[in-house]
């Protein structure tokens, strides 16, 4: 805290108020335009997230033939569409300075129940209900723990972590494969699209949850609290905000989000097994903070996780086709990519004046 | 203009004839805490279309009477009416619900959000069940001109200095209705100009018929905007007074003048004349810290006791940091035993027989959750290092000692430091310092917000163990108790250092005019 500034009574001439911004030039403009709106700072974020997923995508298309098929692009959703969804969950966590590293097992636990209902003769529609309301009970009671008992989100979610992928081995320990009709007709069946490409079923709905998450979190009380939870806990309780009823409503959303990751995970893959979906969580920390999301909370936008995931997937692609590159370069490169976005945040964050 | 009222005894009521019925009322407050009344009844009326001023020192409760007005904190007795209803609130939230709006010094606001979204939150309109932002705008908009405040509202707020934050915090209290509006300390960190427009937009609202309680410590700006004050000491009010009545420095006095309570005469042995040619234990020559206390000269020298007198803010506490090393200097240097010495951190300093009592007990110094034991022998098996723990046996009877020799209550080395009253912690924390056998000794505020029994055994202390050799600094609001047992008395006033008095020559009215001095001419 400083220390307050006190002129010598002669000099106390009644100044105006300081400016908001006071750069000249061309950069004071840029500064005032990243500003002027709420999302501005996280605007530019995301904007460097977009600008790295073209070139990125551009470089591919210069260094290998066939990379710049539209295809290869609309592959990333499809080939990733859990991921979006369970990035989605995450962002409304990070938002409010929460984490959860329960997500990756919940899908686990999503293919694994569904594999088994569905083996045990379960209608689909009612396995689907089962598997989301399960995740969203998941969510409810680590966000109560959170809330209510006031522990860190960090031990509760490793606690549901570790319950979630425990029960899976309880309903199976081998991998179970999926027959169910309606499961199989939308792993194959696809949305054609003009040019002769098409998205995945699992696509258009991760893109569907996209938008109704953005509208959530920039159109609702709800979504402003979230935010506000994450600029200050503290100052939203003082100004009579819903902080408990928000703070848990957000785990509920990204434990329903990461079941219904687990659902389209299972129709990607047809089978349901304890070990799908490790370190899933951390994948999907990765894509939120590459896509401008600040660890902190309060500020970021779903949008960027969608492109943060599409950057993890155009490196896994990239990698893919060269062919002659380990897989583990992608985990090298996206460990890079992530310090270097914290970074960025970092410095970013204090040139809006809002760093902590 | 009448003499200036006695400070000991509470102002009648009804001296000040009210202007009408009272928004708010508290009756009577009490509030214990462990071991210390941190209140004890107090009253306080707030009228509508009143800035009243709450004056007080550090510990005088100001703070606790508005979190109990609030919601913060329960009171254990006593009323608060507000409009005439009796009202007890458990949150905040339930005092804003009810017209009591406060704007906190460090701003409680959401800096990631908009001015627009921080004035309308929680009471954004809707439109076919999504927020209308357009509408947003358009009130946040109006309560802003409303104010003549010139702010963008699609600005973020944390792009704006701390000043215009408070000012957004205005307008949400404006967009709620409050009919009450707490300001704690808003001024502490703004500059002349932002202080006026936080003036104006005050006085604008006064006229709106607004009741406004005003926390500041710059008496200049209390008697620029209030127009009535209530006046607090250790726990206790001292009296409710108009503004344009109350001298300067009789509020000086009010505040930091005659404990009401009589402490016994210390047997204290004429100031020790310091002998010519003598190597002052501490010297420093302009020591400074940029905005925080002017560059000044101190010497201290050995068993002598030197007294920082000075209101909150004044740079007293800012001043015996640099002596320690916790904060760094930018100007000045420092010899100790007449040798150059820079005090980069406090390990230096602890290196050369300098301890330190922070004013912040609860931030740095206790560690609640060790035993009394534990705390006593920190520091000196700190100085010893790790290596060598302290021998079981010689330990127990170094703590014994201390704990006999201070009368720290309960007498019980193995109690937990968190169960212990503020007035016994503090004692523990000096027999912290006072085992490494520290040449000087700087004491911030050692007697704050401990009863009166403590303070006197803490000053017998003091002058004990000056009489044994020791350099000892003390740092205290009340100025009868720096008078009481220094030897000089440094006057600070706005940050710098404005005289330096030998005890013989200090009377309690000297000083007091020096620290209200500056604040008379404008």
């Amino acid at each position: 805290m400083t220390v307050s500034d006190t002129r010598p009574p002669e000099e106390q001439v009644p100044a105006p108020p300081r400016p908001a911004t006071s750069r000249p030039g061309w950069q004071g403009a840029v500064h005032r335009w990243l500003r002027s709106t709420s999302t501005g700072s996280s605007t530019f974020s995301v904007l460097v997230t977009a600008v790295l997923l073209v070139v990125l995508f551009g470089a591919g298309s210069i260094r290998y033939e066939n990379f710049g098929y539209p295809q290869v692009a609309l592959n990333l959703l499809v080939d990733n569409a859990y991921l979006i969804v369970l990035a989605v969950g995450m962002t409304f966590v990070i938002l409010t300075g929460g984490i959860d590293l329960s997500s990756g097992a919940v899908v686990a636990l999503g293919t694994v129940m569904a594999a088994s209902l569905l083996q045990a003769g379960w209608p689909a529609p009612l396995v689907i209900a089962v598997v989301l309301a399960t995740g969203a009970l998941l969510g409810w009671l680590m966000g109560l723990a959170i809330h209510g008992l006031q522990l860190q989100p960090f031990i509760v979610t490793l606690a549901g972590m570790f319950l979630a992928r425990g029960i899976c081995f309880a309903i199976s320990g081998p991998s179970i494969p999926i027959q169910d009709d309606l499961f199989t007709t939308v792993a194959i069946n696809v949305v054609e699209l003009p040019g002769g490409t098409f998205l995945s079923y699992g696509a258009v709905l991760a893109l569907v949850v996209v938008a109704i998450a953005a509208f959530v979190l920039h159109r609702t009380r709800f979504g402003r609290t979230v935010y506000a939870i994450g600029g200050s806990e503290s100052s939203a309780a003082l100004m009579g905000l819903a902080v408990g009823r928000t703070k848990v409503g957000v785990y509920v959303i990204s434990g329903f989000c990461s079941a219904l990751g687990g659902l389209l995970f299972s129709v990607y893959i047809l089978s349901g097994w304890s070990l799908h979906g490790i370190g899933l969580e951390l994948d999907a920390i990765a894509a939120v903070v590459i896509g401008g999301t600040v660890l902190v909370g309060g500020r970021g936008l779903v949008v960027g996780s969608l492109l943060g995931v599409l950057v993890l997937g155009t490196i896994k692609a990239l990698i893919d086709f060269d062919g002659g590159l380990n897989s583990w370069w992608t985990k090298i490169t996206v460990g890079v990519l992530l310090l270097v976005f914290v970074v960025l945040q970092r410095v970013t964050g204090r040139n809006s004046g809002t760093a902590s | 203009m009448s003499p200036a009222p006695s400070t000991a005894v509470p102002a009648d009521p009804a001296a000040v004839p009210p202007p009408s019925d009272p928004v708010v009322a508290m009756t009577g407050i009490t509030i214990q805490f462990p071991g210390v009344k941190a209140l004890d009844d107090v009253s306080l009326r707030l009228f509508p279309g009143e800035v009243h001023a709450l004056m007080g020192e550090n510990g005088a409760g100001k703070s606790t009477l508005i979190k109990a007005l609030t919601g913060v904190y329960p009171y254990d007795a006593g009323t608060v009416t507000l409009g005439g209803a009796e009202q007890r609130f458990t949150t905040p939230a339930d005092a804003q619900a009810a017209g009591i709006s406060t704007v906190y010094q460090e701003v409680n606001l959401c800096p990631n959000l908009t001015v627009t979204e921080n004035i309308v939150l929680g009471r954004e309109p809707r439109r076919a069940g999504q927020i209308d932002k357009r509408a947003s705008r358009r009130r946040a908009r109006r309560v802003l001109s409303e104010l003549h405040l010139d702010i963008d509202p699609r600005s973020v707020l944390g792009s704006h200095p701390i000043a215009v934050q408070q000012l957004v915090a205005i307008a949400r209290a404006v967009d709620i209705d409050a009919r009450v509006l707490v300001l704690d300390e808003p001024t502490s960190s703004l500059d002349a100009g932002e202080v006026a427009e936080l003036f104006r937009v005050v006085r604008s609202l006064r006229d709106r018929g607004v009741a406004i309680l005003f926390v500041s410590h710059f008496l200049e700006q209390v008697y620029e905007i209030s127009d009535r004050m209530t006046v607090l000491r250790n726990g206790r009010l001292v009296g409710e007074y108009r503004t344009a009545e109350l001298p300067r420095t009789s509020l000086v006095r009010a505040m930091i003048g005659r404990e009401l309570a009589t402490l016994e005469d210390l047997e204290r042995a004429a100031p020790r004349p310091v002998e010519a040619g003598a190597v002052p234990r501490l010297a420093a020559s302009g020591l400074g810290r940029k905005g925080a206390i002017e560059p000044a000269d101190v010497e201290v020298h050995a068993g002598r006791v030197v007294g920082l007198a000075g209101l909150l803010g004044s740079g007293r506490t800012e001043l015996t940091r640099l002596m320690f090393g916790a904060d760094r200097a930018t100007s000045g240097h420092v010899e100790v035993d007449g040798k150059p010495v820079r005090l980069r951190t406090p390990r230096t300093a602890i290196a050369r027989g300098i301890a330190f009592l922070s004013e912040d007990r609860k931030g740095e110094g206790v560690v609640g959750d060790l035993t009394v034991r534990d705390n006593v022998l920190l520091a000196l098996q700190a100085r010893r290092g790790w290596l060598r723990p302290i021998p079981r046996r010689a330990g127990d009877e170094m703590v014994a000692r201390y704990i006999k020799a201070l009368d720290v209550r309960p007498a019980d080395p193995g109690a937990l430091l968190r169960n212990l009253s503020g007035g016994n912690q503090q004692k523990v924390l000096l027999a912290r310092w006072l085992l490494t056998e520290p040449r000087l000794l700087l004491l911030d505020e050692p007697t704050r917000g401990i009863d009166i029994g403590a303070k006197a055994q803490i000053q017998e202390l003091v002058a004990q163990l000056a009489g044994e050799g020791m350099s000892v600094v003390f740092v205290s609001a009340e100025l009868e108790e720096v008078l009481r047992i220094c030897d000089s008395v440094v006057v600070l006033r706005d940050h710098s250092k404005v005289a330096d008095l030998d005890a013989s020559d200090a009377t309690l009215d000297g000083v007091v005019d020096l620290i209200a001095r500056g604040n008379t001419r404008d």
